[in-house]
């Protein structure tokens, strides 16, 4: 198991060095300068400014700046943001378990409602709840995230007063209070991602059961007496989760891209809205770091999934 | 019938060719033949009919809604559905109904021509990769895979930040922010495309008909172009029509965060934008432009199941 990560860590190396060049190059390619403000600032004397440009090496090869860039990133070294005058990574770490926390509640949500519809609508195809299953799964993706977070807002926050439609990352509350405050304001962000990505993984799941449903080894199985449930949970689910989970993998990036639209929407404090908000401010480092730790996550969900299908098929793993 | 779908491998041609007068078969074309088991997906021929009257809408209504679109009155402010504006006015007072209108003609644009350019490069590099064996190949496919594992959104908004100001200045505000949205948003979606192009061409460059035009001294170029891109097209043609809603959801998205298009060009997602924090007091203005977005993705969704139907031939109707 341990030689099988190691080997697939290895395989995401090239992956991160080729994000991280993408990246590089679009900043390099970008026409104007992130130290522009500097120079056209008349409180900068222009020697100052060019001290400044020969200290982060920017007259530097564009190969150069971006080895520097890159060891220096490596080194966990990752600038210091013009706005809010603190290190990035300490910025991105503030920020980062907010996000990982609507992100991952919202996957738990999404697959506890795929799971279950898409099977149950791919033993049962055509029939009534199928047919309903898929129509609402059809709206559910093609409902955009921010239109969804606009209606719940309406609905929930405007017109029934239920819950805030503000995050707060600092509740006054304590205890059990805390817990119930913290589950009203992420309520509806979770929902509106874990609806959206349910809605398509619901589709995923019923067409990789109805694939598998109708093979012999099912057949055997039923034949053996086993239990319509166990067949089905036991034999059909974890066979058809294995192209499930290449889809899921493949959709993370789309996963990210819907919680920086959440986080917008519900002002929660996490790094997609500081991706936002470093954008229009002009904060090149921070922008530059935000997206390369979104290339990571991505980077580090693919992973997570081939350990997933190292454990759904044991042919795969331990190679 | 449907209990058998997983197993049987039915004939292209599962319904009966229809009879003409005389009780002869008629030759059908495969144009006619998928409008006919396309037209079997009842929300799909519906979602077509309301995309079409969306686009006539959107190409027609400026004319007949003659409202100008940045028509500042005061007097009606935020005011809801009235005669006088059908769909109420913004904060502005500014018709919505206009706006909506030519909102609409971008968005739609933005998303056609965003297909176009994701199906152009996507059959180009899948074609590329399909044909020649080797080296080219696995470079090409580790570049799809890496665009794959891109975080596109942020780096969407990356591209938009950095080349936004310099295209205005290049080729006009409008035309510059439109050919950036497109070419982004066309240049991160075209992965799929080339996966599906590739994988057809690895099975379609040995079948007999191929190898015949081979040997009858068929030219790459000839082989290429006449025999194998033709028959490959189906799935590229589902990928299309998804890839159509994505990218109106991409340009949605973008105008959302304020990093669309300019404020003076109201796009659906931009009216989104501008309407948002005006709910409590104006939710029509969001809602409209809002249920126009998920309409049109819902419609050409459908219209994409639709025609997943109707181009696989395997499928028994």
């Amino acid at each position: 198991m341990s030689r099988y990560l190691l080997r697939r860590l290895l395989i995401a190396v090239p992956s991160l060095l080729g994000i991280s060049l993408v990246l590089y190059t679009v900043l390099a390619l970008a026409p104007g300068d992130p130290f522009g403000e500097l120079a056209t600032n008349p409180n900068v004397p222009p020697e100052v400014a060019a001290a400044l440009r020969t200290k982060f090496g920017l007259d530097d090869p564009v190969w150069l700046r971006y080895l520097h860039w890159l060891v220096a990133m490596l080194h966990g070294d990752w600038g210091f943001s013009f706005v809010s005058r603190v290190d990035v990574d300490q910025l991105i770490w503030q920020r980062l378990p907010v996000t990982l926390f609507v992100i991952g509640a919202s996957q738990v949500l999404a697959l506890s409602i795929a799971l279950p519809v898409g099977v149950i609508s791919a033993t049962r195809p055509y029939s009534v709840f199928d047919q309903i299953a898929n129509t609402l799964a059809f709206i559910g993706f093609s409902l955009p995230t921010f239109f969804t977070g606009i209606l719940f807002i309406l609905v929930f926050s405007i017109t029934l007063h239920w819950l805030p439609f503000v995050f707060r990352a600092d509740l006054a509350e304590s205890g059990w209070r805390w817990y119930w405050e913290e589950f009203r304001q992420a309520a509806m962000p979770v929902a509106v991602l874990g609806l959206f990505q349910g809605a398509s993984w619901t589709r995923y799941v019923r067409s990789a059961v109805l694939d598998v449903i109708r093979l012999d080894y099912v057949t055997t199985a039923r034949a053996k007496g086993i239990s319509e449930f166990a067949v089905v949970t036991k034999h059909v689910v974890r066979n058809a989760l294995i192209p499930v989970v290449t889809l899921v993998a493949l959709q993370m990036p789309a996963v990210f891209g819907g919680a920086i639209v959440t986080e917008q929407i519900f002002r929660i404090p996490g790094i997609g809205a500081l991706l936002i908000s470093s954008i229009l401010a002009n904060d090149t480092p921070v922008v530059m770091a935000v997206t390369f730790v979104f290339a990571c996550l991505v980077i580090l969900f693919n992973l997570i999934a081939d350990v997933l299908y190292g454990w759904l098929d044991p042919r795969i793993a331990y190679r | 019938m449907f209990f058998m779908a997983g197993l049987t491998l039915a004939s292209p041609t599962a319904e009966p060719p229809p009879l003409g007068s005389a009780g002869r078969a008629l030759y059908v074309s495969p144009a006619r033949e998928t409008w006919w088991r396309f037209r079997r997906h009842r929300l799909a021929v519906l979602g077509l009919a309301i995309l079409i009257l969306m686009m006539l809408a959107v190409a027609l209504g400026p004319l007949v809604w003659r409202v100008p679109i940045n028509d500042i009155d005061f007097n009606a402010q935020l005011s809801g559905p009235t005669w006088a504006h059908p769909l109420g006015t913004d904060d502005l007072g500014q018709d919505v109904l206009a706006r909506m209108l030519y909102g609409g003609r971008i968005s739609l644009a933005v998303g056609l021509a965003a297909m176009l350019v994701a199906v152009v490069v996507g059959t180009i590099v899948g074609a590329l990769a399909g044909m020649s064996r080797g080296a080219i190949d696995t470079a090409l496919m580790w570049l799809t895979d890496l665009f794959l594992s891109l975080p596109q959104l942020p780096l969407l908004l990356l591209l938009i930040y950095l080349f936004r100001d310099p295209l205005k200045q290049l080729v006009g505000p409008e035309l510059g922010v439109f050919l950036l949205i497109v070419v982004v948003i066309g240049g991160f979606r075209w992965m799929q495309v080339a996966r599906l192009v590739r994988a057809q061409f690895l099975s379609l460059r040995e079948k007999e008909f191929v190898e015949a035009a081979r040997a009858l001294g068929a030219t790459k170029w000839r082989q290429v172009v006449r025999h194998i891109l033709p028959n490959s097209l189906g799935p590229v043609i589902v990928a299309g029509t998804v890839d159509v809603a994505a990218a109106i959801i991409a340009e949605s998205t973008l105008s959302f965060l304020g990093l669309g298009f300019p404020p003076d060009i109201p796009t659906w997602g931009r009216i989104l934008y501008d309407a948002k924090d005006y709910l409590d007091i104006a939710p029509h203005w969001a809602l409209v432009a809002g249920a126009a977005i998920f309409l049109a993705v819902l419609s050409i969704n459908f219209v994409g199941d639709g025609l997943r139907d109707a181009l696989d031939p395997r499928k028994v109707m």
